[in-house]
């Protein structure tokens, strides 16, 4: 099962109106999306796996997104005028989770209010839709969940290959910035030997590289 | 069948067509049933809060905030258009306006409804594609 989804991508789909819901979903199937469509913005946060209490915490270093949920999620997108949790407190909600933070968000509207669009925009929204939503709106959306699947895998190839990469870097004796987790001193780029590796290996603790992927996560 | 697209129904039921397909035939009456149903339950809800005194327009408006949007969804151009003037009577406190207004949506709907169900009836007849608002 979930290798199939691994191919499509998977977008969530937030709206009280179930006619909406429904269209939401025809338009995201047509577009080849994988969708999963909830009636409102606790339904979603749950879905995510992040419960309203949970506070994110600062010193847990954040790894891939797929930590809390169990099915991952590349975009989400939301009406705004939901009764309870707005798409815009929905919104914010995700932008100050650290586990979902990169998930990219998108806001529908039926109201074309400019201060409406501009504060979801300067909140992280990636773009902002104006009901009815068509089919050549949803073309727009790719681009950005291109961006997570991309830095998703490579959060988690990093994890997992950190080691071999290090050590085929350093038998390239190369000076590619290319790998910024690579933690590779620049006086350890020398012919391999056991003692180099073992150097490398030590230096590839926790501290080092864990900064490393918050900075990567911030980036957009 | 052009004319039960022309004035009633807007791009947005010809938008509702193009995501039919064979795969899935019956999409459009699907959103329509739906809209039925929604829209029974907001008239219903809008009259018993126009039955009120003193009345409460954040709740009308709120409530015709929803009936607006889900018209809009299926092109319902008339009836969006009294949704709206209705919400301007609203934020002005005009119930006399709301209440007016309102029976004019009531008579827009009611023809919407003859207009899809002869729509529908065709459909089943020739098929969608003949059907169409817009040829194919």
């Amino acid at each position: 099962m979930s290798i199939a989804a691994d191919s499509k991508f998977h977008v969530l789909a937030v709206d009280d109106s179930l006619i909406d819901r429904k269209l939401i979903e025809r338009l995201l199937k047509i577009s080849s999306f994988q969708v999963t469509t909830v009636d409102s913005g606790s339904k979603a946060l749950e879905f995510l796996g992040l419960h309203e209490d949970d506070q994110s915490n600062p010193e847990k270093p954040s790894v891939s997104p797929n930590n809390h949920q169990e099915v991952e999620v590349n975009l989400i997108i939301t009406d705004y005028c939901m009764p309870g949790m707005s798409g815009y407190d929905l919104l914010k909600k995700i932008k100050e989770s650290s586990s979902l933070r990169n998930i990219p968000v998108v806001i529908m509207s039926s109201e074309n209010v400019p201060s409406r669009i501009t504060r979801c925009l300067q909140e992280g929204a990636e773009e902002f839709f104006l009901k009815p939503v068509q089919l050549s709106d949803l073309n727009r959306l790719k681009p950005h969940m291109m961006k997570t699947k991309v830095k998703t895998q490579n959060q988690e190839s990093n994890e997992i290959q950190l080691v071999e990469k290090s050590e085929i870097q350093s038998q390239l004796q190369q000076q590619q910035p290319q790998s910024p987790l690579s933690p590779t001193p620049p006086q350890q780029q020398q012919p391999p030997n056991n003692n180099k590796r073992k150097a490398m290996e030590e230096g590839l603790s926790p501290d080092r590289t864990r900064p490393r992927y918050n900075d990567i996560t911030t980036v957009v | 069948m052009t004319t039960a697209c022309k004035g009633f129904l807007d791009e947005q039921f010809l938008q509702l067509e193009e995501l039919q397909d064979d795969a899935n035939p019956n999409f459009v009456e699907e959103v329509v049933t739906l809209y039925y149903r929604d829209s029974a339950r907001l008239i219903l809800n809008i009259e018993q809060a126009l039955e009120r005194n003193p009345l409460d327009f954040n709740k009308l408006d709120s409530l015709m905030h929803q009936f607006k949007g889900s018209s809009s969804s299926i092109g319902a151009k008339k009836v969006k258009a009294e949704c709206t003037l209705f919400r301007e009577y609203c934020r002005a406190g005009n119930g006399e306006g709301c209440i007016r207004t309102f029976q004019q949506l009531k008579k827009e709907y009611a023809t919407l409804k003859k207009k899809l169900e002869a729509y529908f009836q065709l459909a089943r007849q020739v098929g969608p594609a003949e059907t169409a608002c817009r040829p194919k």
